[in-house]
């Protein structure tokens, strides 16, 4: 075909409007979010003794965390799905998460503590929790790559690396709820090997998927 | 160098706002310089320049189908050059070459550079075929006949909102065929 009579029918198509990246990513994740929900509730529940667990303050941390996270992979990757983007001046959105870890961690080792530090930091939960996340994100990383394949990224491995953060951060959100161990410790060390485990596998898609 | 692309992101504006006589233009502007540089970047790698349309052509199917990543309040040059590297990065790495693409290569072009009038390529052509018949007799209706969307409605007696359809279908299935390829 002559690139003269491809232009003049991309021209004519010029009536039909795609939706913007960061409303069918949203879309997506709604479409997700009730499997994860779904697997959260029959193999998992939220903690029994939740209603205590809303006075300790690094119960409430863990969400503050883990929605940090979440949040601030989206805005990584809404930006990353763009032709011209880098992750230059962008990627220091992902410190915050790992800000409030540090705070948190710091403000413990402060107070008096019944359980050592290392009981702390291995917790009851941790191989639950090593399974728990990368199996609830499955779903929330298949609809962010879903999303992230109708933008333009420049850079598919870090996209898909991004997209692995944003549906660890969402189901962490999940996980915190039902876990006992609240200590920053241990959500520093078995949430981030979980939460860099689906990076991993969210880069890995990502550099095949995520090719325009 | 500046007061062409400030020319190219004011008639993409247009553009996105409906302006499909301004897309064109656009279009029809940006094609030389993407032909020089698919040329300039073929013959780094040793390969033949000749099948420097077929990269011309996956580059405006690329713009097309993703214009709604540019940024209306951004120029419109940085956004198609980082278009126009990935597809050229892609297709020399389909030919087994790995070349170094700079940016500036775009940016330094010419007009006039590799004027031609009738590039011709054979990848879409070929994935034309592949195409459900109704996409395909649409989108020749329009590129090879040059008939309008309206022409074509009454030729094939179908409503123009099925003309439009089919055409964006057709449109889009070439584009991910030719990702596939």
């Amino acid at each position: 075909m002559e690139t003269d009579q491809l232009i003049r029918t991309i021209a004519a198509d010029n009536t039909q409007r795609a939706q913007p990246v960061g409303f069918v990513l949203m879309l997506a994740l709604l479409a997700a979010a009730p499997i994860s929900l779904l697997m959260f509730f029959t193999e998992l529940g939220v903690r029994p003794d939740v209603m205590t667990a809303m006075h300790n303050p690094f119960f409430g941390l863990k969400f503050a965390v883990t929605l940090a996270l979440a949040a601030s992979a989206i805005a990584v990757s809404l930006h990353l799905s763009r032709p011209e983007a880098s992750l230059r001046g962008f990627g220091w959105w992902l410190l915050v998460p790992a800000g409030l870890l540090v705070a948190g961690i710091s403000g413990e080792m402060m107070m008096p503590q019944r359980a050592p530090m290392m009981t702390r930091l291995v917790g009851n939960n941790s191989r639950a929790c090593l399974i728990s996340i990368p199996l609830l994100s499955l779903p929330l990383l298949a609809a962010a790559l879903f999303g992230l394949r109708h933008g333009a990224p420049a850079r598919p491995a870090a996209a898909g690396a991004i997209a692995g953060l944003l549906a660890a951060g969402l189901a962490a959100t999940l996980y915190a709820s039902h876990c006992a161990d609240d200590s920053p410790l241990f959500v520093a060390t078995w949430y981030t090997i979980g939460t860099t485990l689906v990076a991993a596998i969210g880069a890995l898609i990502g550099s095949k998927v995520l090719r325009y | 160098m500046r007061e062409r692309e400030d020319e190219w992101t004011g008639l993409m504006r247009s553009a996105i706002s409906g302006d499909s006589t301004a897309y064109h233009r656009l279009l029809k502007a940006i094609t030389p310089v993407l032909r020089a540089a698919a040329r300039r970047g073929l013959a780094r790698a040793g390969q033949p320049i000749d099948q420097s349309e077929d990269i011309v052509q996956d580059i405006l199917l690329a713009v097309h189908s993703k214009r709604h990543t540019w940024d209306v309040n951004a120029p419109f040059a940085p956004w198609l050059f980082a278009i126009a590297r990935n597809k050229l990065i892609d297709a020399l790495r389909r030919r087994g070459k790995r070349v170094f693409v700079n940016i500036d290569d775009f940016a330094e072009i010419l007009p006039g550079e590799a004027q031609e009038e009738k590039a011709s390529a054979s990848e879409i052509a070929a994935h034309l075929n592949a195409l459900p018949a109704r996409q395909r007799e649409v989108l020749q209706s329009i590129a090879v006949d040059s008939a309008s969307i309206k022409d074509t409605a009454a030729k094939f007696s179908m409503s123009e909102g099925a003309v439009r359809v089919a055409l964006h279908r057709g449109l889009a299935n070439l584009t991910a065929k030719l990702r596939e390829s």
